[in-house]
């Protein structure tokens, strides 16, 4: 099963992520992270479908993708 | 399927604004050289301008240049070092004002290097000032009535001047402002990377990016103002491939 990640630390509250998700389910929090920003995260993450375009929007890489089914896509790179 | 920080990439904060499109078009550059396998043999060059500390974001040899003279450095990288795979990151006033000239005589010559170019149409790191790309009628803090009311002249559309030289064998204008522009922009960098692999020579790719701090716009709007203000005066697309 896939699983998606938001890096709450690493967000800057742009608000990207939001705009461009098919689905409509990215909100920016009420809290502030450590540097002061509200952060991205999903309202309702059993409707995500992981296709990654907020991952691909965002400018500080604070969304990731991990997917540990043997059939999983594993051609973009990683540490 | 998975996604995850390209390795080229290291894992730091940027110091960019929120909003920024350096940071989405830094990951593009980072994913096409893991995708071509060229890490080890890939050395960039950092500009003046707001990706002054570029070094600090990618995990391969950068070098810094003087404002303006990164295709004069690349140049000469790739000409005593000709294995190696020479990029530059520059921004508008980087590329298209201080270094014209670098930037005109290195395409001309056909030098085989990859110029990343990051068009946001003003000069951020400075506060805003008017760039040669700041576009008729835009805001700026030397344009305060718009660009065009006191003899600024018009844009400086730099893949059009550069498709009139014999030299170049790539040119392609793209952006960064929605999910399928990104995807676009993707396959220009990989390709311009590609160009210089095969020797083809100079090869540029011309990145249309926000800058909503000195924009004076939110994030959203600022994606706004690329895809109906900036992208009819710099159409997208490509200029040069062969």
């Amino acid at each position: 099963m896939p699983q998606i990640r938001f890096f709450a630390e690493r967000c800057k509250g742009c608000g990207l992520c939001v705009l461009v998700c098919p689905q409509r389910i990215i909100a920016m929090s009420e809290e502030l992270n450590e540097l002061g920003n509200p952060f991205a995260g999903l309202t309702e993450p059993a409707r995500c479908t992981y296709c990654a375009t907020c991952g691909r929007m965002c400018p500080d890489l604070a969304i990731e993708i991990e997917d540990d089914s043997p059939s999983a896509d594993n051609s973009t790179s990683s540490e | 399927m998975e996604f995850h920080r390209p390795r080229t990439l290291k894992n730091v904060l940027t110091h960019y604004c929120p909003g920024c499109g350096h940071g989405i078009v830094h990951r593009l550059v980072a994913e096409a050289i893991d995708e071509l396998g060229i890490r080890e043999r890939t050395i960039g060059t950092a500009p003046v301008g707001c990706a002054v500390l570029f070094y600090n974001y990618f995990d391969c040899d950068i070098i810094e240049c003087a404002h303006g003279r990164p295709p004069a450095v690349a140049t000469g990288m790739k000409r005593m070092l000709p294995d190696r795979i020479i990029f530059t990151y520059q921004g508008d006033g980087d590329l298209a004002a201080i270094g014209t000239t670098e930037t005109i005589h290195a395409a001309n010559r056909g030098e085989n290097i990859t110029v990343i170019f990051v068009n946001n149409a003003i000069y951020g790191m400075t506060g805003g000032q008017m760039a040669p790309t700041t576009i008729k009628g835009q805001w700026s803090t030397t344009t305060p009535e718009g660009r065009g009311k006191h003899g600024e002249g018009g844009p400086i559309r730099i893949c059009e001047m550069l498709s009139a030289l014999d030299g170049p064998s790539y040119l392609e204008r793209v952006a960064v402002s929605s999910p399928k522009d990104i995807l676009r922009a993707k396959k220009a960098v990989k390709k311009a990377f590609e160009k210089q692999i095969a020797g083809k020579g100079f090869s540029l790719v011309e990145v249309l990016s926000m800058c909503p701090t000195d924009w004076k716009l939110t994030p959203a709007q600022a994606v706004d103002f690329v895809n109906e203000k900036m992208k009819a005066v710099f159409p997208l697309g490509v200029f040069r491939d062969r």
